[in-house]
């Protein structure tokens, strides 16, 4: 079957996708978007979360057929999302303030010109990627969660990121990375 | 003088898929050695372009299926392929027959493990057939029709049925060097120990205590499934994309088996999603292999989840029997132990877990007096094999359970008495090794007792109680009723590196050129990045040592000789000190340039110590006697150099005497815990931690590791646990659902207090760090549990039934 | 394998009246997982995404029409009053993620006895609506709905609409038990709801027997006791031995089996703890609010 749908705001076509596809399978190897990852393929780990008309899910329980005529938003694409987001919030942070999220004393060859989210500068910055596996789905429920709760307990953090499961890290840097955007947020407002 | 721009350029390994990717990541600081730099493939982490091993994808490539055995142990009275093989969409479809050579079996040490099964399966989920498709769906569907007679045999499962005298044989005939030790053939290896005069110490003991313990099979879990891409090359070779912790020794076992000489078969390490024992041995590379060379297409494998737990080596669950005694003054007297590691259908590292469980049977106390007795079986359960802290952990759960009744029964504080008896620097261990680095546990016990403890009743808000805080969390189980605190400590000891006399060697290629008018440093070895942080490292060692601020690290690959394995906490140490050896080289190498070109200008080019910094040449004191501009202009210097640590020796096969290993760490954590005592649910507060680092090459990382490995000992401690039907010897919660890994709502914070006290035979005083956290976690979590509940608690993971005695 | 995907609730009426084989899949968090792991190769997908009417909700009189794939962490947010039980129930299912996508119906669906909506239906008293091309919609019981491990009163032509959940007349309770602190599949489960209007309590029991069930002796035997005692009027404190009474009939009611999640004895344990506390947050909570009433009045 065919599948029509918009993928970090561009429109996508997969021909010849099998029935029996989830949303995950239909991202990694027929978009060439492999960044939402394909740890356990049951809904347990969090790892393919992607945003589904802006609500988190598993994109492995996503059949691909369901998406047709929606909107996906990949770990690919957050950082578009967010700074979209950010120029869009009337009150929120301008474009240039989010520059300022930047690595600092980046000098980048190849790497110039590669915008982060805050969450994703942060996730950096606090040491909360280890094998990374994990990261983007956790990048994709912790910018979500600060959208809706900009200024998170440790609490609700570890709530909103509970279906998200990280073996290496012992999940400490990660609540440091999601505690660290949410202040760098504040002040950027 | 402005400080140079600091960059590090991480490269990627070619993928298929495209030109390699390459990210530069800079810091404001030095960036040398003791500073928390930041992983230059973070960027590529965090925007989901860094390629791991199930990202490859080739053009016309094709999906490998491997069809697994559905018993545990079996003879194959047939298998017929041809329904699969007359499908549409596929390519291929491979038995043991199939196989191009006669080695047909690999292994880490003992080659018993069959590529494919050959007319018998040994355990539940053995590869029996491959098959090749168009899309996996066709690859399963094939699979599926794949018709496999199976004769059952009776199945090995327990120390009773494998050591029986008329116990069925798991491997018939064995040729392997053990068994000429070993008493029984379905022992794989057998270390006993002995020190000192046990019977003359028991009669000095005013307590005795003995206990025997239960350690669950526990799984690796690392979040990126066993994947890779095998791309068929025009000189009849193959090129791998593998997700694995030492290349070339999945190179060392292919070839032979591929039946290829071992440069025609090139690997490349593709991202690797956490490993932690789990890929040091082979999983799908042979296989991706074989398929790739009979369809000459790419093929690529992805285990899912429920494969991936067939598809690796489990840690060995251990039966533990020890007795220990101590005099009315809280001084150990002696201990005996027997450890039985359940080593599965095949060996895989089994020899060096019972290495290591024995040695390091004792735990890091003095006690001069020892009988230790340690073996791996063959079963028809699972294969064992490395995992975090493998042998150590087991037997830590064990002796730390008994520090605890000693003290109880000896009326003294658990940490007190701990430190009574704590090893230190000149302490001989119990196979005669001289403990000769510095061995803080006294200290580490104080430092960890020290840290403030966590409120009470964090759980108790003005909204009413947050169950988020309480255990059972948001399932909503308890108000606060029936919750307790308790409170327990632990510390352990793991070597670091490989042992017993292993040649445990890594290599490294550090060149150094100008590159746009600034002086670039470019390393190449073939570590295994599986998040630990090596390539962070790499390139804080190159900073320090060569005085850049750019760095290049290169893909890793066998184009470079071997870096050993990413596992024993070793790779900082070996292929750190690797680097940093290279680098030696390579900087000799530029100053004998220097001389040679400006030697004439300045006396200090002959007489003094010289140093590269900053781009610069300059004497120890400071003064700049050139730029390395000009020194190197289009001149590249490299150098290709293995490096060894200390050689160790075999344990004796009677005595267990020896200096086997080469660095020993250590690590204390207390434990606080909240139990619902009615429901059996566990809450951990709070795990933190102590451990002796040496030097921190990357503090940030450091801690990390240590929060890492804590959490995989609090996971073994309260959930995590692979359940073998002792009946048939199958798994019965191959999944996600059913073996549970902590999530972030389980897992506590974790303070952490790092020492550094340098080893001197070490680069850097540095000590392996990944491996230590791990041990001593579980039983601070044990102890803590006990301490709320009063029980005795011998097994682990702990289940609700057994602290409501409905088990 | 086909993939069906109606535009509306006739079509897809239609679709499955053609095609009775056809497994339903919105949140697709069970059909999905036996798809990936090769445990079920249906002829026919049925999407019921599309389908708006399934994502909505209704507040009656007497009770709420809840949409079969109004996904829990809408219930959890928006009938946290009408719902509580349900909506607590909602709070410990799996993971934010699943939530955003699971919803009642696939529970229902399923019926399988670790669904954890399933007990604070059966607490709260429900209808299940079920609609087939041929038949029209009809209301099932919800005592009535569940038939078997995994089965249902449903007919193969049928699709769950919404489910009828009585509107809480009293405090409400939901209790889990799983082996680690989120994310979990029951090991056993318990709801219980306090109806002051009827006097009466009702309970559901979770993953401690082949289907969901309540613990009818132990409702009648708290019913009784609540009535006899003056309970409901005097607003007193339960007594410790009702309690333990009320629990140990609950852990009676289960007829669990051993598995790699738990030990039957655990689940009986387990079951009677959840009633009892259950039991008391629930009774704490009316004594307050009937204190509360009082002293406004």
């Amino acid at each position: 079957m065919r599948v029509n749908f918009t993928v970090n705001g561009r429109p996508q076509e997969a021909d010849d996708v099998w029935e029996g596809e989830s949303l995950l399978y239909v991202l990694r190897e027929r978009l060439g978007l492999p960044g939402s990852k394909n740890a356990c393929e049951q809904g347990e780990c969090g790892s393919c979360t992607v945003r589904l008309d802006g609500v988190p899910v598993c994109s492995c329980l996503v059949a691909a057929g369901q998406v047709e005529g929606r909107d996906v938003v990949t770990v690919e694409g957050l950082a578009d999302y967010a700074r979209q987001r950010s120029c869009g919030t009337a009150a929120g942070t301008s474009l240039d303030e989010a520059k300022g999220w930047q690595a600092k004393g980046t000098d980048s060859q190849t790497g110039e010109g590669t915008e982060l989210s805050p969450i994703q500068q942060a996730f950096i910055d606090a040491g909360a990627v280890q094998c990374g596996f994990c990261t983007p789905g956790l990048l994709v429920a912790a910018d979500e969660m600060l959208e809706r709760n900009p200024n998170p307990t440790d609490a609700d953090i570890r709530e909103a990121l509970s279906g998200n499961l990280c073996r290496c890290t012992g999940y400490e840097k990660i609540m440091d990375a999601v505690r660290l955007a949410a202040a760098r947020q504040s002040e950027g407002v | 003088m402005p400080s140079p721009k600091l960059s590090t350029t991480f490269e990627q390994g070619g993928t298929p898929t495209g030109a390699p990717t390459k990210i530069t990541q800079g810091s404001k600081t030095k960036g040398g050695i003791g500073e928390s730099t930041l992983r230059p493939d973070g960027t590529l982490k965090v925007t989901g372009e860094f390629a791991y091993s199930s990202d490859m994808w080739h053009e016309d490539m094709l999906w490998g299926q491997i069809l697994r055995s559905t018993v545990a142990h079996a003879e194959i009275v047939s298998i017929d392929t041809s329904e699969a093989l007359a499908m549409p969409g596929v390519y291929a479809v491979l038995t043991y027959d199939d196989l191009p050579t006669e080695v047909r079996h690999y292994g880490l040490e003992i080659r018993d493990t069959p590529v494919l099964a050959h007319g018998k399966v040994r355990h539940h989920g053995e590869p029996v057939a491959l098959v090749a498709a168009d899309h996996p769906e066709t690859a399963r569907r094939a699979a599926a029709k794949i018709k496999v007679e199976y004769k059952e045999l009776p199945v090995v499962t327990d120390e009773a049925s494998a050591l029986a005298p008329d116990a069925v044989l798991v491997h018939e005939n064995r040729t392997d060097h053990h068994i000429g030790h070993v008493p029984h053939p379905n022992i794989v290896h057998r270390q006993p120990i002995v020190r000192g005069d046990v019977a003359e110490a028991r009669r000095r003991a005013d307590v005795i205590v003995e206990g025997e313990y239960f350690f669950g099979m526990q799984d690796q879990a690392f979040l990126g499934p066993e994947s890779g891409l095998a791309v068929p090359e025009e000189d009849g070779g193959v090129h791998l994309y593998i997700a694995t912790q030492w290349l070339h020794s999945d190179l060392r076992q292919m070839a032979p088996v591929l039946g290829l000489p071992e440069d025609k078969v090139r690997m490349t390490l593709a991202g690797v999603g956490g490993a932690f024992g789990g890929r040091e041995d082979l999983s799908m590379q042979i296989h991706a292999c074989l398929l790739a060379l009979r369809t000459g297409k790419p093929v690529k494998i992805v285990y899912n989840r429920f494969e991936s737990f067939f598809g690796h080596v489990h840690r060995h669950p251990a039966k533990l029997y020890y007795e220990h005694g101590a005099t009315k003054d809280g001084k150990l007297t002696h201990m005996k132990c027997r450890i039985v590691l359940d080593g599965g259908a095949y060996a895989s590292a089994s020899p060096a877990v019972v290495g290591n469980a024995s040695s390091l049977s004792a735990g890091p106390y003095v006690i001069d007096n020892v009988d230790i007795e340690a073996y791996a079986l063959y079963t028809n359960n699972p294969p064992c094999g490395a995992m975090r802290g493998f042998g150590a952990v087991q037997a830590c759960f064990a002796y730390e359970a008994q520090m605890d009744k000693l003290a109880k029964k000896l009326g003294m504080d658990p940490v007190e008495f701990r430190r009574l008896n704590a090893m230190e620097q000149g302490t001989l261990m119990p196979t005669g090794q001289v403990v000769d680095s510095p061995a803080p546990v006294a200290e580490l016990l104080r430092r960890v007792k020290a840290m403030p403890l966590p409120p009470e009743r964090q759980w108790e808000s003005s909204e009413g109680p947050d169950v988020r805080q309480l255990p059972g969390g948001l399932s909503n189980t308890t108000h606060g009723e029936g919750v307790v605190r308790g409170i327990g400590y632990a510390v352990g000891i793991k070597n670091v590196g490989f042992s017993e006399g292993f040649d445990d060697y890594s290599t490294a290629k550090v060149r150094m050129e100008v590159i746009n008018g600034e002086p670039v440093a470019t390393v190449h070895t073939a570590m295994a990045e599986v998040g630990q942080g090596g390539v962070t490292v790499h390139a804080q060692i190159a900073r320090t040592e060569l005085g850049v601020a750019q760095v290049t690290i290169h893909p890793a690959d066998t184009q470079v000789g071997s870096a050993g394995s990413t596992s024993a906490s070793r790779q900082t140490y070996v292929t750190g000190g690797a680097v940093k050896n290279a680098c030696e080289l390579v900087r000799e190498k530029v100053l004998q340039i220097g001389r040679r070109k400006f030697g004439s200008y300045h006396p200090a080019w002959a007489t003094a110590e010289l140093l590269l910094e900053g781009g610069k040449v300059v004497t120890d004191g400071g003064e700049v006697l050139a730029d390395l501009v000009d020194v190197l202009e289009d001149e590249a210097v490299e150098v290709e150099e293995e490096w060894r640590h200390r050689p160790t020796e075999p344990f004796d096969l009677r005595t267990g005497q020896g200096n086997g290993h080469v660095q020993y760490s250590f690590a204390a954590h207390r434990a606080v815990v909240e139990v619902d005592t009615e429901l059996g649910l566990v809450k951990v507060i709070e795990l933190a931690c102590a451990q002796d680092v040496g030097k921190a090459l990357n503090p940030l990382s450091v801690v990390g590791q240590i929060q890492g490995g804590t959490t995989q000992g609090l996971g073994i401690a309260v959930m995590e646990e692979i359940v073998v039907d002792p009946k048939t010897a199958k798994v019965k919660n191959p999944s996600f659902t059913d073996y549970l890994i902590p999530t972030i709502l389980d897992t506590p914070t974790i303070p952490v207090d790092v020492l550094e006290l340098a080893d001197e035979h070490a680069p850097y005083g540095l000590r392996g760090v990944g491996e230590a956290p791990t041990l001593s976690s579980t039983p601070a979590v044990l102890a803590a549990i006990r301490n709320a509940t009063g029980l005795e608690l011998a097994r682990t993971p702990v289940r609700p039934e057994h602290l409501t005695g409905t088990a | 394998m086909d993939f069906l995907r109606p535009a509306s609730w006739e079509e897809a009426l239609a679709a499955k009246a053609e095609h009775p084989t056809a497994v339903p899949i919105a949140g697709g968090t069970d059909v999905m997982v036996e798809i990936n792991f090769d445990h079920r190769r249906p002829e026919y997908l049925l999407d019921l995404n599309r389908i708006g009417d399934l994502y909505e909700w209704e507040v009656g009189e007497e009770s709420v029409r809840l949409g079969a794939s109004v996904p829990y962490t809408q219930i959890m947010e928006h009938l946290r009053a009408e719902l509580p039980g349900l909506a607590l129930a909602s709070h410990t299912v799996a993971s934010p993620q699943i939530r955003n996508r699971g919803g009642v119906g696939g529970n229902l669906g399923t019926a399988s006895p670790a669904g954890d909506a399933h007990p604070a239906l059966l607490a709260a008293g429900a209808e299940v609506e079920v609609e087939s091309a041929a038949r029209g919609t009809r209301l099932i019981p919800i005592d009535a709905f569940y038939t078997g491990v995994k089965r249902n009163a449903l007919q193969p032509d049928e699709l769950i609409r919404a489910v009828h959940v009585k509107k809480a007349d009293g405090p409400q309770q939901y209790s889990k038990v799983g082996t680690r602190n989120a994310m979990v599949i029951a090991v056993c489960a318990f709801g219980l709801a306090l109806h002051p209007e009827t006097r009466t309590v009702r309970t559901g029991i979770g993953s401690a027997a082949p289907t969901p069930v309540r613990a009818q002796a132990a409702e009648e035997f708290l019913n009784a006791a609540l009535e006899e005692g003056g309970f409901w009027d005097k607003g007193k404190i339960i007594t410790p031995s009702v309690a333990k009474q009320f629990a140990e009939l609950c852990s009676a009611a289960c007829n669990p089996i051993d598995d790699v999640r738990g030990t039957a004895s655990y689940r009986r344990h387990a079951v009677g703890v959840m009633a009892r506390r259950t039991l008391t947050w629930t009774w704490e909570s009316y004594r307050g609010t009937r204190r509360a009433t009082e002293g406004a009045a």
